[in-house]
């Protein structure tokens, strides 16, 4: 139901002459995938809110040069100027942070998955909040599906990564410590 | 050691491990309350991180709040307009003059120069080779090719592009006879490392015409593979592998002295040994084929590795002829061969030292010369063009350094996206 509805807003989208659609114009159709205040509602699709100015424009600026690819993502962000990006990066910065996955979270897989960013040292560039900082993005309460699809891409390079940070960290780690690490970061507050 | 200190150091772990548990809330404070001595005689173990895997990247990195600041700096993904660059903060010696060349070239990385004056520069974090072709003093920033991954090693021969990928080597014949509308580069060698950590070449012909490049360490330390920590050679069709040195952790530098024809490189050091050491190396290759420059085993030429330095001495391997500095990412460097700096400067080194990360107080964000004695040796070193750190903040980045046919040196800015220009002597009128 829910890649319909993706598929529906993309195919409006590339009927409209997208390049001539200013960023302002642009921006409600953002939401409507990353939710209302950039607390995502679609699967695999992030929560914005919070990220740094800097990873956005980062992503924003692969996504429109095609080193990321993402069909929904590459059309959207298509035309726009660097300076676009940039305004766009810091009105999700300035949105609220994702309210964490609000259930009983199941102790063991939380202490694994906790256990594993410490041993993997992610806290060090992510911040011991991992609320992120400049070209770091923010962990804490982000859907765990985009996290686990985020984590695999990195590791079979489906994702292209800005530098080599990534790759290099999730290459010992296995698919089941991908599950682990999401479960533990999406409940993070 | 005595018991006293034995327990202040059992301490010392305990609320270390503490302080770490607490930093995620929730879950983790509920194991990991932060009173009691009773809690912190117990297994430490339980509180502190698992040991990273075999040939993890982090390996070496302490668990210390000063060493948790420092994390390699990613530059801003938008080069920065020309009136934004920080051309006022570069100094020079006297008589020195620094301009914008060009700016708005994504991640500059190496540059070369083209027989007919077109300057190619590659990138390390974006896709794209760039030209800058000159009419009249109003320059064009083309795209030559794209769609590459991490093509930081370019080299120019007899008017074809050589291009270094991560893990190919390609080319593009009488690239300057096509730079608007140039082929896709055709592949000439292909079967290197895939591993992202160093992978990133640089690329030379040298006076054999052949081309030489290096497979960096995929790590900041471990014990490197047969294939990697080693500077190979290829023919220009990409026949003929050979091994030209080893030991070798990383490399982003290299030229041929102008009269020896002998190799020298900058090389990158280990991180996380300290603050103040291992520097960084400049090396000079004196018998190809066997030269062994001691990674992992050894460190500046006279550090043994706290792990593999076991069993080994520095005096098993050959020597650096320099060291350039503490963390400092001794990267892009070039004989200076032109005619119009100062009598002093010809054939010496001028080296692009990136500016250190693993660092707290940063070093390097700077050109220096390096002077040689008539045997090729290290005379001496000194700041050549500074000002890339301000109040312990990148403003720039210096990359490569390359001589131009007048005599002045470029410099490129991976920070900024943006190549400067240095000169010498009387100024003509700035060109508007």
């Amino acid at each position: 139901m829910r890649s319909l509805a993706i598929g529906a807003i993309v195919a409006g989208l590339v009927a409209l002459p997208l390049t001539a659609q200013p960023l302002e114009e642009r921006l409600p159709t953002c939401f409507a995938c990353h939710g209302e205040n950039g607390t995502s509602q679609l699967p695999e699709t992030p929560s914005l809110g919070a990220q740094p100015a800097f990873y956005a424009t980062v992503q924003l600026v692969l996504f429109r040069d095609r080193l990321r690819v993402s069909e929904p993502m590459n059309e959207m962000t298509k035309g726009l100027s660097d300076t676009d990006l940039q305004k766009g990066a810091d009105i999700i910065s300035k949105l609220p942070p994702p309210q964490p996955v609000a259930d009983t979270p199941d102790a063991v897989r939380t202490e694994r998955g906790r256990a594993l960013a410490e041993q993997h040292r992610c806290n060090f560039c992510h911040q011991s909040d991992y609320a992120g900082r400049e070209n770091v993005p923010r962990l804490a309460g982000q859907r765990e599906d985009y996290l686990l699809k985020a984590l695999r891409g990195y590791k079979d390079n489906s994702r292209y990564a800005y530098d080599a940070q990534m790759s290099d960290v999730v290459y010992p780690l296995k698919d089941a410590d991908f599950a682990d690490l999401a479960y533990f970061l999406a409940r993070l507050k | 050691m005595t018991h006293v200190s034995r327990r202040s150091a059992l301490v010392l772990a305990g609320t270390l491990g503490s302080l770490l548990a607490a930093a995620p809330p929730a879950a983790a404070q509920q194991q990991a309350p932060p009173v009691a001595a009773e809690q912190q005689t117990a297994p430490p173990a339980a509180q502190q991180p698992a040991p990273l895997p075999p040939g993890s990247p982090l390996i070496g990195r302490p668990d210390t709040a000063a060493a948790q600041k420092l994390a390699p700096i990613a530059p801003p993904p938008i080069p920065v307009a020309a009136d934004k660059l920080p051309l006022d903060k570069l100094k020079a010696p006297k008589g020195f003059t620094i301009d914008v060349y060009a700016s708005g070239v994504d991640n500059a990385r190496t540059l070369r120069l083209g027989d007919k004056g077109t300057v190619f520069v590659s990138s390390r974090l974006k896709d794209k080779i760039h030209a800058i072709v000159d009419k009249g003093g109003k320059r064009e920033v083309k795209v030559v090719a794209s769609g590459l991954h991490r093509p930081n090693g370019i080299v120019l021969h007899k008017g074809t592009l050589y291009i270094a990928e991560l893990s190919q080597i390609s080319k593009i014949d009488n690239v300057e006879d096509n730079l608007d509308n140039p082929p896709k580069p055709t592949v000439i060698f292909s079967d290197l490392p895939k591993d992202e950590a160093h992978g990133w070449k640089f690329l030379t012909v040298g006076p054999d015409e052949k081309l030489y490049f290096q497979v960096g360490a995929p790590c900041n330390i471990c014990m490197p593979s047969e294939r990697h920590a080693k500077i190979y050679r290829l023919n220009l069709d990409g026949s003929g592998l050979e091994v030209v040195a080893s030991g070798i952790r990383q490399i982003v530098g290299m030229d041929w002295h102008p009269t020896s024809k002998q190799l020298y490189f900058t090389e990158n050091q280990r991180d996380w040994l300290s603050e103040d050491v291992p520097e960084d190396k400049l090396n000079r290759v004196t018998q190809p084929g066997k030269d062994n420059f001691g990674f992992p085993y050894c460190h500046q030429g006279n550090l043994p590795d706290q792990e593999f330095g076991w069993g080994h001495s520095c005096n098993e391997f050959t020597k650096p002829i320099a060291l350039l500095g503490p963390h400092a990412a001794a990267l892009g460097m070039r004989f200076y061969t032109g005619t119009m700096f100062p009598a002093a400067y010809r054939n010496q080194i001028i080296i692009a030292r990136h500016g250190s990360w693993n660092r707290s107080t940063k070093v390097g964000g700077d050109l220096v010369l390096v002077k040689l004695k008539p045997d090729g040796t290290f005379r001496s070193m000194e700041p050549f063009v500074t000002g890339f750190i301000q109040n312990n903040n990148y403003v720039g980045r210096p990359a490569d350094v390359m001589v131009m046919k007048d005599g002045s040196l470029l410099v490129s800015d991976d920070y900024n996206g943006a190549i400067y220009r240095v000169s010498y002597g009387p100024q003509r009128t700035a060109r508007r």
